[in-house]
């Protein structure tokens, strides 16, 4: 079923897209390798889910040129919506049917034939920890389930390439921690994901590659690392037993900034190996005593705030 | 396209099998045009059948107006249905997945054509326990069959397109009310002859009057004259028009932010 593609699973090149005189994409170039999780990141408004709503063919773009497994999404969307598969940010179930019938309506839909239609919605009812609640409407389901159900429709035809728009939007760390365990088996079996999310530590989590979105532009690419290197704020907090040792340790180390009640240095440190071990060494060498040692490296809230000089939890009001 | 037929079933059993679950809508849809029937005969009979003059018997004269009734009503259904699925998301859905893109209306055409006609059966079954004597010989029970199917078709069409319309299964249900009722402003109760002025001018030239005219002519043999040519008419102008501004206003629909 799964062939290899030549050319990446998604691609975009300058692609634009208005709603009236308020631009949303400003000229996109994207390349999203087959197998890969990609993570488009911005705040309410930035324009993510227009992004996936042209790339999954229910909106067509102003201009450039967008391709989803090698086939244009303006002039083959019947190829392009026979390998995706969509999960909106809003529920997209049938709440009439129960959970189990709306597997098998999307098997019946993908024309998989009655045995194999309900072997499959089983098989997913299964995975998704939904086998007891297959029998329930989904109105008797809780915001995980829901969810989950959401996700097994959209993976009933086995698509090579998912679009997830804001998958954990609104759901408890629990039924998150799920999900990503979800995506995470996904991409194991080669699947291609395309995520879009407003939560940092999400895209660190699951993402091969992020790009930050603002005002219809990357502001940044890269993966969850290289983003991170982009801005200062990383460093080492050592602990001291004794306010000896955290005087010995800041005349060692001048630059640093110590903290005598908590009996803590914090050293401006990028959090790489080599550095790390060398600061180790000269604690080492100087016979001082560490009790505790954390490193903190800066998360994508940091490099949000450093790129767009705004915090990446705020929420803009959608224009 | 070879998709098109098994695609439209699909969503046709799923409307079916949505109506059976939560069959509130659809019984008291199939349940309306038979109290209506009991309340015009044994109620209001009396003092209206005295009124219409000639020779025919109220519940003669009022049971093909009821069964028009029915089908105006019933649209009720198709327009909550398709606008529910809309603000349920599971449109989008659908509009993502390799399937035939009429499959979502026309599956839904098919369940309410089917949950109509079944309600226009019920009354007619009603309406003969209560007296109604069709003289139709058999060619003209097929006509007037046709013309019932071919109403019916027209109507859920133009509710189709209301209730693509409404923002919420609530206005879906009052957008329709107009096209639901209009009939009370026809011959489908009392002759229009009997009524006022404008009114009168009204009855006499809205769509559904020709149509029970033809209904009625072919069941009780009462005079069709060139009602049957303006019945049809109506009937694929209101097919027609329905489609293409229901087309229309899916696609507008769909392509909302």
């Amino acid at each position: 079923m799964t062939t290899a593609l030549a050319g990446p699973a998604i691609e975009t090149a300058g692609l634009r897209k208005s709603f009236g005189d308020h631009t949303v994409l400003d000229g996109i170039d994207l390349r999203i390798p087959e197998g890969s999780v990609f993570a488009l990141l911005g705040p309410n408004g930035a324009g993510k889910t227009t992004m996936v709503r042209i790339l999954s063919t229910l909106i067509p773009a102003d201009g450039g040129r967008a391709s989803v497994a090698g086939h244009d999404v303006a002039a083959e969307g019947d190829a392009v919506r026979a390998v995706i598969g969509v999960t909106g940010q809003f529920s997209a179930v049938d709440n009439l049917l129960t959970g189990r019938e709306n597997l098998i309506l999307m098997a019946d839909l993908y024309h998989l034939g009655r045995a194999e239609g309900r072997r499959r919605a089983d098989e997913l009812l299964a995975l998704f920890d939904l086998a007891d609640a297959g029998g329930k409407i989904p109105a008797a389901y809780s915001g995980g389930m829901k969810r989950r159900l959401d996700l097994a429709m959209t993976l009933v035809g086995r698509p090579r390439i998912i679009f997830l728009d804001e998958p954990t939007t609104g759901l408890d760390p629990r039924s998150r921690r799920a999900v990503w365990d979800i995506v995470r088996g996904l991409v194991a079996d080669g699947t291609t994901v395309f995520l879009t999310t407003q939560y940092l530590d999400e895209a660190d989590q699951l993402a091969d590659r992020v790009a930050v979105l603002d005002h219809g532009r990357f502001v940044a690419e890269g993966t969850p690392g290289e983003l991170k290197r982009l801005v200062p704020g990383g460093h080492v907090l050592l602990r001291f037993t004794t306010p000896a040792s955290l005087a010995a340790a800041t005349r060692l180390l001048p630059g640093a900034a110590a903290d005598e009640e908590n009996l803590t240095l914090r050293v401006e440190d990028d959090g790489r190996v080599r550095s790390m071990r060398a600061l180790l060494e000269r604690i080492d060498d100087a016979g001082l005593d560490v009790g505790d040692l954390t490193v903190h490296r800066p998360d994508l809230d940091d490099v949000f705030l450093a790129i767009t000089g705004r915090p990446g939890a705020e929420k803009e009001t959608a224009r | 396209m070879s998709h098109a037929i098994t695609d439209s079933a699909t969503m046709l059993r799923r409307n079916l099998r949505r109506a059976l679950r939560y069959p509130g809508l659809t019984v008291s849809m199939l349940a309306m045009p038979v109290l209506l029937m009991l309340l015009f005969v044994y109620v209001l009979g009396g003092a209206l059948g005295g009124g219409i003059g000639g020779d025919i018997r109220y519940v003669d004269y009022l049971t093909p107006g009821i069964a028009l009734m029915t089908i105006t009503t019933s649209t009720m259904t198709a327009a909550i249905g398709v606008c529910s699925d809309l603000t349920e998301g599971i449109i989008a859905r659908f509009r993502t997945m390799p399937i035939s893109p009429n499959a979502v209306l026309t599956g839904r055409v098919v369940d309410s054509m089917i949950q109509t006609l079944l309600s226009v059966a019920l009354v007619i079954a009603a309406a003969t326990l209560m007296g109604f004597r069709p003289t139709a010989t058999f060619p003209e029970w097929l006509a007037a069959t046709g013309l019932v199917v071919l109403l019916t078709f027209g109507v859920t069409w133009l509710a189709i397109a209301m209730g693509l319309l409404s923002k919420n299964p609530e206005g879906a249900s009052n957008i329709v009310m107009p096209l639901a009722y209009l009939p009370f402003l026809g011959s489908a109760f009392v002759p229009p002859d009997s009524m006022s002025g404008g009114l009168r001018w009204f009855a006499e030239h809205q769509p559904f009057t020709p149509i029970i005219e033809t209904l009625r002519g072919l069941l009780l043999g009462t005079g069709i004259g060139t009602s049957g040519y303006w019945a049809v008419g109506w009937c694929l102008a209101m097919t027609v028009g329905g489609y293409l501004w229901a087309r229309s206003t899916f696609r507008k629909r769909a392509l909302e932010a």
